[in-house]
């Protein structure tokens, strides 16, 4: 009984892993999988077969994941990828981004719905240029718990002096990225299992949490922003039924802040000011809603709401403005952003046209220098633009809020998803 | 402060929860036509469960359809009609009997014929007859390694084909549904859902279920393998009426009666169900007694993939 009511109880922490090429992410994920008994026996037993045919001494737990590697090979898009498992604490979502040497846009997107990234550093080769790119891209994220797991202690005989080496690296670098975040360092061995689920015997030096521990305790609460009220209306209810003749109803996902019948509220952009009359839900009203739920809520007044509107306070507003300064990540393959370019903005839950007005300067993500003098931006390309909007948006900086700090842009010909942004 | 902030954490039940009703209203707003694709298995009466609470109190914006390969069992159609009347949804019904009617398919001959496969046309055409220009599926990313990039929003081409190479990426909670004429979508609402989440979610909402995925005592028989129930769609081979008995059995699937396999269960409520999900989760390495699973997954495919 008390384990089910653990099950129904658990939260949810959603996570991404980064490392190069050979590092040890798929083994890293396959123990995890494994020694937390996650996999289904169907799984384990093809496993076995390949690894045995391939006459690998160790059950190759990197084929668990290996999806993946076989588009890889085959030169399919590589891309993200997710998977799932849980112990009687939490319940796990990990993006799964291949260490290809040209996955930014990947590890970005992997990145956006994460609390937590993994950064993988081997510790025959320590800090590279790929550890740095890693860390930026968490960075400007704002994923707010790094991880950088020192893997294949086995090969360096468990040496204590070569993981202080590369923490020291590590920080040293770190110190030049703007977003601070907590980062835990962990050294493991993802092939035989040491600091993963179970703690190191080869590592007495070593003081702190396995791997699984920091995942299944690291405190996500205060990620949401409770903070600043903001609720992007997403679709206007209205059932025209005896029952609920009048009943109009604002459906959405709280965005940030908490909402709770009486309070002022304004909305956006016409800026009537009114209160919450009620939070609905189908199993009745609730006393009070804030991210991640989504709800309905009705307006003591009557005011002309639709889509893509923003109900927030009126002592708390977002920014309403046509100008927009922001980092953004180009996407796009066959599409380059050069110059005063028309896209589609798509922000919360409204879309409006967008001219790229200026390109300030991309970014060298291996080294952190500004780039002034190529500003085209190709796939994978991070750098910061100001735009113009047709109609005003109502957002907050990204650090302040990833909802309401967010964006896509959309070729207005292809539909194709060219770039994601982060307002500043 | 601390406290204060201790009271905003939600389960992860919750929380997979309100993306889905997101995503459900994010259809709504984003598409002309779209509709639920209604199996009557677990995922779909989830998603349909769900989409219930994301328009509450008004109904539906759009209708659940279900294709009928005519050879049900008995349970499935009586079930289907509850559900709707109690989620106050429309139905709109693809009968695989008027492809076959109209000679669109042909009806496979022999004592193994099965409807199954002719499924696939009706769904297109009903889809094509009603213009519907986004198809919401229960498909979660947890069924099959190919699975797991599936987009939320998954764009196929004026063909009804998926193009891997197509596919948006999908950032924060934003999701991107332009598209050219002609053009579709089929939206994925449970994507983050694993098959333990779906069965504890139907716990906690006590949702209703079909009899069939209970354990109780059928008349069954066995061919190439996979336990089938003895219905008037399907006559035995001779081989075949040798393995007729009475067996404790459940199904985990709701399809086609002449395909949909059962298994050895004695699973009869949904804790026991979820004891034996929990159960095959953990297996240690090394037993391999539950080799039905497989083929139950294979179906599992078949029903809420891609169809
Ligand atoms: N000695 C040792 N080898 C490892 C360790 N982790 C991974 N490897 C090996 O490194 C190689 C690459 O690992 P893989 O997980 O495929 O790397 P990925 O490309 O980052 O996914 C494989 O041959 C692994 O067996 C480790 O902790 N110690």
């Amino acid at each position: 009984m008390s384990e089910e009511r653990g099950y129904l109880d658990m939260d949810l922490l959603r996570f991404t892993t980064a490392g190069s090429v050979d590092d040890g992410k798929s083994t890293l994920i396959g123990r995890l999988l494994y020694d937390s008994k996650n996999i289904f026996e169907d799984q384990l037993e093809a496993v076995e077969t390949s690894s045995k045919a391939r006459g690998d001494e160790h059950v190759n737990l990197a084929l668990l994941t290996d999806g993946l590697r076989a588009e890889r090979e085959q030169g399919i898009t590589i891309d993200v990828a997710y998977r799932y498992f849980a112990t009687p604490k939490r319940k796990f979502i990990i993006a799964d981004t291949p260490g290809h040497i040209q996955y930014t846009r990947n590890m970005v997107t992997g990145a956006s719905t994460a609390n937590l990234a993994i950064i993988l550093i081997d510790a025959r080769k320590g800090v590279i240029e790929q550890t740095c790119r890693h860390a930026f891209i968490a960075s400007l994220l704002r994923i707010q718990h790094v991880v950088i797991c020192v893997n294949k202690m086995d090969l360096v005989d468990w040496s204590q002096e070569r993981y202080d080496e590369i923490i020291a690296e590590f920080k040293q670098f770190a110190s030049r990225l703007d977003n601070v975040v907590e980062v835990t360092f962990i050294p493991i061995s993802a092939l035989e299992g040491d600091n993963v689920v179970d703690k190191s015997k080869n590592m007495d030096w070593y003081q702190g949490p396995t791997l699984m521990y920091h995942l299944e305790n690291v405190y996500v609460g205060p990620d949401a922003n409770h903070i600043d009220a903001r609720f992007p209306v997403q679709w206007v209810i209205r059932p025209m039924s005896n029952e609920w003749h009048d009943f109009r109803g604002y459906a959405g996902r709280v965005a940030g802040g908490v909402f709770k019948p009486g309070d002022d509220v304004v909305v956006l952009p016409s800026g009537f000011t009114t209160k919450v009359k009620a939070i609905h839900t189908l199993e009745g009203e609730i006393e009070e809603a804030f991210n991640p739920l989504s709800v309905t809520m009705t307006l003591e007044d009557e005011i002309d709401i639709s889509r893509g509107d923003m109900i927030a306070k009126p002592n708390n507003q977002p920014k309403v403005e046509q100008d927009v300064e922001a980092m953004i990540c180009w996407f796009s393959e066959k599409k380059k952003l050069k110059g005063r370019e028309k896209l589609i903005l798509r922000h919360t839950t409204k879309e409006v046209k967008a001219i790229v007005k200026d390109v300030r300067y991309k970014v060298n993500i291996n080294t952190l220098h500004k780039i002034e003098d190529d500003l085209e931006f190709g796939l994978n390309d991070i750098g910061r633009i100001s735009l113009r909007t047709s109609s005003p948006l109502f957002f907050d900086s990204y650090s302040r809020n990833r909802q309401t700090g967010s964006f896509v842009l959309i070729d207005e010909f292809t539909n194709e998803t060219v770039a994601a942004g982060m307002i500043i | 402060m601390e406290q204060k902030s201790k009271s905003y954490q939600v389960n992860h039940l919750k929380q997979l929860e309100s993306e889905a009703i997101y995503i459900l209203r994010e259809t709504a707003a984003q598409f002309e036509k779209p509709a639920l694709l209604f199996s009557g298995g677990k995922d779909s009466i989830v998603m349909a469960w769900l989409a219930r609470k994301a328009f509450y109190p008004a109904k539906l914006p759009f209708p659940l359809v279900h294709v009928d390969t005519g050879h049900n069992f008995p349970e499935t159609i009586t079930y289907r009609d509850d559900f709707v009347e109690q989620i106050k949804a429309n139905l709109v019904v693809g009968l695989v009997q008027e492809s076959i009617d109209q000679g669109r398919v042909q009806e496979e001959k022999g004592p193994k014929a099965s409807r199954n496969a002719l499924q696939t046309v009706t769904l297109l055409d009903t889809i094509e007859k009603h213009g519907y220009d986004a198809c919401l599926g229960g498909g979660r990313r947890d069924e099959e390694k190919a699975r797991a990039k599936e987009r939320f929003f998954s764009h196929r081409d004026e063909f009804g084909q998926w193009d891997p190479k197509n596919q948006r990426p999908e950032l924060w909670n934003i999701f991107n549904g332009r598209k050219q004429h002609g053009e579709h979508f089929r939206v994925f609402p449970l994507s983050n859902w694993t098959e333990m989440d779906v069965w504890q979610y139907i716990k906690a909402e006590e949702i209703p279920l079909p009899s069939l995925y209970f354990a109780s005592e059928r008349d069954v028989f066995t061919r190439d393998g996979v336990i089938l129930s003895q219905t008037d769609f399907i006559t035995m081979l001779p081989e075949e009426e040798a393995t007729a008995r009475k067996e404790v059995v459940r199904f985990r699937t709701i399809g086609d009666a002449t395909c949909t396999g059962a298994v050895l269960s004695n699973a009869a409520t949904i804790d026991d169900i979820i004891e034996e999900v929990a159960a095959a989760r953990q297996t240690e390495r090394g037993t391999r007694s539950d080799d039905k699973r497989s083929e139950t997954a294979m179906e599992d495919r078949k029903k809420q993939g891609y169809f």
